[in-house]
């Protein structure tokens, strides 16, 4: 059985009858068996997935109505709630939490028969860029297993790139989709702020953060963007995108299109093998027809410190919850009052989580808001102003998804500063809610680098095009595993 | 000079469901912890989902106040932990970064008394604690979330009230209002709370929370400028602080908790978008907005010459003035408005007995024609009225079934006058030098008719045989 194919193609072999269902989905619960021991993407597999395969194979031979994945193995990163199954978010703090509601895009995807093959490994709260602040252990990059795999959707990009599912749904709060696919060499997506609902995604950052796909091609990610987009009641922060296919005219090319490289995103600190892909990409987009230009979004240089000010003032508050009162662990009672419990309880979050919430619980304090948080809703502001000038001239912005290299498993992890900075290219889509996606460019040293457009607010289809046409110009060698 | 300022809390009791998600904003009499859903529960990834017509109902309320209403509002989080906050923050609203609040700044008067409104807040209510156990030491703290979520408004006034007259005066008034907004229902338990803060002789402001019923609000500020003014007059300091009151023992105590110093971190709640309340979505509330109560009054005066007090009554009580809009015309209007002030009201005074009523408005305009038209005596009328209440049967049933009908008979009167006559010979003889005398007989003979004997014809009639 060959796993190597796309969403699309897998669809068309089962329409076609080239394979069942069920033999697609063994052989990838096989694929699991075989090889995430040594990767580790997945913290729970489905053991139903072999007997939904079934069902619909059956459906399909009798020609029973079938829902548009036909059976398609997805994997959902595990801060998404999918009833009757554990959603961790990879906390011991959640451990034994089962949800009792589907979120949006699992109801979205149920509908068209979709096969959930499993919940993956995140960074704790999806408060990290390497899958290491796991409190279930780090996943490994199938490039070279020494390596982070990125994150904080580091489960979903690895269980992509190493053919254990066809696509997956992560979480983007500052380039949590983008930087995995960029590490992992998959397509990374981050929607306009509001086109898919966050009903049933456990907040992290509410006011910046979306559901997106993690596939092996850019039509993948327009195919599930159909399925999982939409206005939904739960969510009030959804909005109407007029029910748009993101699929026809995916090829129209970027003929004519102005882009702007952001000279921010180039300069100091950049890995020089990430500037030549990035220089290399640029030709590629002028090959294509594009006009390639460069443009200076100054407020790149604050965006980091912002989005982590903003990001632990909303999470302080997300993760307050956590009091182990209404759900969590075994904690007797006996010898407490409420405050000392709930302090007791909350140990079990681990580092990263514990120093986001003092953060959080600092910079949007009384005395301190108007030199952190405030000041850092400013630069948002003002950073969205650019960025929206930024489009008045260009159709697209361009940029490498991270600056750097995968780097080793250990290496960075006690340097948090270091960490955040390679944030830096990302977080910008999140704090002025405009689209962004990491498509897979080139190969340095055997390790993935990942080439990220940006178009303005509900230019997602239009972005998906570019993507489509970069992604033409590039051939990549084989996932060594 | 004595300062007391209001924060009332009220919740939206007529609306359907809570603030931010399907279940009931009715939660009492259900088993506790029933009325819940994942949202409501703060579980992981659900989110709050606004209830657009706690907005309208809001909006109305600050509208009636004379209050500002922002054309765009938003919502914050205040953050803090409290067993019985699910998700560890409350969704409400504030005014420190622009006017973002349901209602702004505005102004009532209650007779010749200004008060003004700080703001009105839209926000949702926490759960319930529930204290079981003798001691402090076995003490146990049970939680309730049924009620996490409702709706509630809250009414800041600055402090203008000087006595705690003006706090009741202003609380009667203010629960007429909302109940004739149609908004919320103020007689029931734990609907309308309030903190109340309260200084003397611009000395220190001492807050007051936790109590629970209007009731309680103005005895809560009677007892504690009592204390204060005790402390000044033995000149011991009065402490800035908060004090909790003590419905057992209407008193108000120190509370030991931090209250005052705990940072709510307050911010954007993201999860809901600003939201447009338009000049032309205002235009088109306030044309909804019920007749208020100042001017149902003045309408009661001048169209059908009800007398002011009985008008007062009649159109601040929203139960009554319903009943008579519905009942009245152009000619049974005052003798209705008789009977609901001087009958009715002692029957359905209570919101038990006016749920179990069974009184319609056509009852009533069918007992008021049946007295203009000389069918039923006053008090024949009120004993319809009762059993009406109790059945719901029409009134012609209950005048044939209860043989209620006026003694009018010319013939069958002078019979039982006559007979009368024959009981109380004495009575006779002394009404020919004492006229007063023939009042004692007239209520003679209403015995005997049980009252139905019609009081006109029967003072005729004695009259004529006593000659």
């Amino acid at each position: 059985m060959n796993l190597k194919i796309s969403a699309l193609e897998f669809i068309e072999e089962v329409k076609t009858g080239n394979i069942s269902v069920e033999d697609f989905i063994s052989a990838t619960i096989d694929q699991i068996k075989n090889i995430d021991e040594k990767l580790h993407a997945f913290l729970h597999v489905n053991p139903e997935s072999v007997e939904q395969a079934k069902k619909i194979d059956k459906k399909i031979k009798l020609g029973e109505k079938v829902g548009s994945c036909f059976g398609m193995p997805i994997s959902i990163k595990d801060n998404i709630c999918i009833k009757n199954s554990k959603t961790t978010c990879a906390s011991k703090m959640l451990e034994n939490f089962t949800a009792p509601y589907d979120a949006t895009v699992i109801s979205k995807l149920k509908e068209q028969d979709a096969i959930f093959v499993g919940k993956v490994n995140l960074d704790e709260f999806a408060m990290g860029l390497t899958t290491e602040f796991s409190a279930f252990g780090p996943s490994r990059n199938p490039w070279n297993t020494d390596y982070v795999p990125g994150g904080s959707s580091g489960g979903s990009a690895v269980s992509v790139s190493a053919f254990e599912c066809v696509a997956s749904l992560g979480s983007d709060t500052g380039g949590s989709v983008r930087n995995p696919a960029s590490f992992c060499s998959t397509v990374g997506y981050k929607p306009t702020y509001g086109l898919i609902s966050r009903y049933g995604l456990i907040s992290y950052a509410n006011s910046i953060e979306q559901i997106g796909p993690i596939t092996r091609t850019v039509k993948d990610t327009a195919f599930l963007l159909n399925i999982i987009s939409g206005l939904d009641p739960n969510d009030n922060t959804t909005i109407d995108s007029g029910n748009a296919d993101f699929l026809t005219d995916i090829d129209s090319g970027i003929e004519g299109k102005k882009i702007g490289v952001i000279q921010e995103m180039i300069g100091d600190g950049i890995d020089p093998a990430v500037l030549s892909a990035t220089n290399d990409a640029v030709s590629k987009l002028e090959g294509l027809g594009a006009i390639c230009e460069p443009v200076s979004i100054d407020m790149v240089k604050y965006s980091v410190a912002s989005y982590y000010t903003i990001t632990a003032t909303e999470a302080g508050s997300n993760l307050a919850r956590f009091d182990n009162l209404r759900y969590g662990y075994d904690l007797p009672l006996e010898g407490y009052e409420f405050n000392s419990y709930i302090s007791k309880a909350r140990t079990k979050f681990g580092p990263e989580v514990i120093r986001r919430m003092i953060l959080g619980g600092f910079v949007p304090s009384a005395g301190h808001a108007g030199k952190y948080f405030l000041k850092s809703l400013k630069v948002k502001s003002k950073l969205t102003k650019e960025v929206n000038d930024a489009f008045t001239k260009f159709d697209y912005l361009v940029a490498p998804t991270v600056p750097v290299l995968p780097f080793k498993i250990g290496e960075k992890i006690d340097d948090p500063i270091a960490l955040f900075l390679v944030d830096i290219n990302t977080v910008i889509a999140n704090l002025t809610g405009i689209p962004s996606i990491s498509v897979p460019f080139s190969i340095s040293n055997g390790l993935p680098i990942g080439i990220q457009l940006l178009a303005k607010q509900n230019d997602d289809k239009k972005l998906l095009q570019a993507a489509r046409a970069l992604e033409t110009t590039v051939q990549l060698p084989e996932v060594p595993i | 000079m004595t300062k007391i300022g209001l924060e009332i809390h009220c919740q939206l009791t007529k609306l359907e469901s809570k603030l931010f998600c399907p279940c009931k904003a009715n939660y009492r009499d259900n088993e506790p912890n029933s009325n819940i859903c994942p949202i409501c529960m703060g579980l992981p990834g659900t989110l709050p989902r606004l209830n657009q017509k706690a907005i309208e109902k809001a909006t109305l309320i600050a509208m009636a106040l004379n209050c500002s209403t922002p054309e765009k509002i938003a919502f914050f989080r205040k953050n803090y932990f409290y067993p019985d906050l699910p998700k560890n923050f409350q969704i409400t609203q504030l005014n420190i970064y622009g006017d973002t609040s349901i209602g702004g700044i505005g102004e009532i008067t209650i007779g010749e008394k200004k008060i003004r409104i700080t703001r009105i807040q839209l926000e949702e209510d926490p759960g319930r604690l529930i204290y079981e156990g003798s001691s402090s030491k076995n003490q146990i703290t049970l939680v309730d979330y049924n009620r996490a979520g409702t709706p509630l408004v809250e009414i800041v006034t600055e402090p203008d009230f000087e006595n705690p007259k003006q706090v009741r005066d202003f609380l009667k008034v203010l629960s007429d209002l909302l109940e004739n907004l149609d908004v919320s229902d103020p007689s029931l338990e734990g609907a309308m709370r309030a903190d109340a803060n309260v200084s003397i002789l611009g000395g220190n402001k001492v807050e007051i929370k936790n109590i629970n019923s209007f009731h309680d609000l103005e005895k809560a500020v009677h007892f504690e400028i009592t204390r204060q003014e005790s402390l000044h007059s033995r000149n011991i300091p009065i402490v800035q602080e908060t004090r909790h009151w003590d419905d057992q023992r209407k008193i108000t105590i120190s509370s030991r908790s931090k209250e005052g110093d705990l940072d709510y971190r307050y911010f954007l709640e993201g999860d809901i978008p600003w939201i447009k309340i338009g000049i032309d979505v205002q235009e088109k509330l306030k044309s909804t907005m019920p007749e208020s109560i100042v001017s149902k009054k003045e309408r009661y005066v001048k169209n059908y010459g009800i007398p002011e007090q009985v008008a007062e009554v009649l159109s601040s009580d929203k139960y009554y003035s319903d009943l008579f809009d519905e009942s009245h015309n152009q000619t049974n209007a005052k003798e209705i408005s008789n009977i609901i002030t001087t009958d009715l009201m002692g029957l359905a005074d209570t919101r038990e007995k006016r749920e179990q009523s069974k009184l319609n408005s056509s009852h009533l305009s069918d007992l008021a024609d049946a007295i203009l038209s000389g069918k039923l005596t006053r008090n024949s009328a009120k004993n319809a009225l009762y059993e009406i209440i109790k059945s719901g049967k029409e009134l012609s049933t209950i005048i044939s079934e209860l043989d209620l009908g006026n003694v009018s008979d010319k013939n069958k009167l002078e019979e039982i006058i006559k007979q009368v006559m024959l009981e109380e010979p004495q009575a006779v003889e002394e009404s020919k030098s004492n006229p007063q005398t023939i009042n004692f007989l007239v209520g003679k003979v209403m015995q005997k008719t049980r009252g139905k004997a019609d009081p006109q014809l029967t003072l005729e009639l004695l009259k004529k045989n006593l000659d």
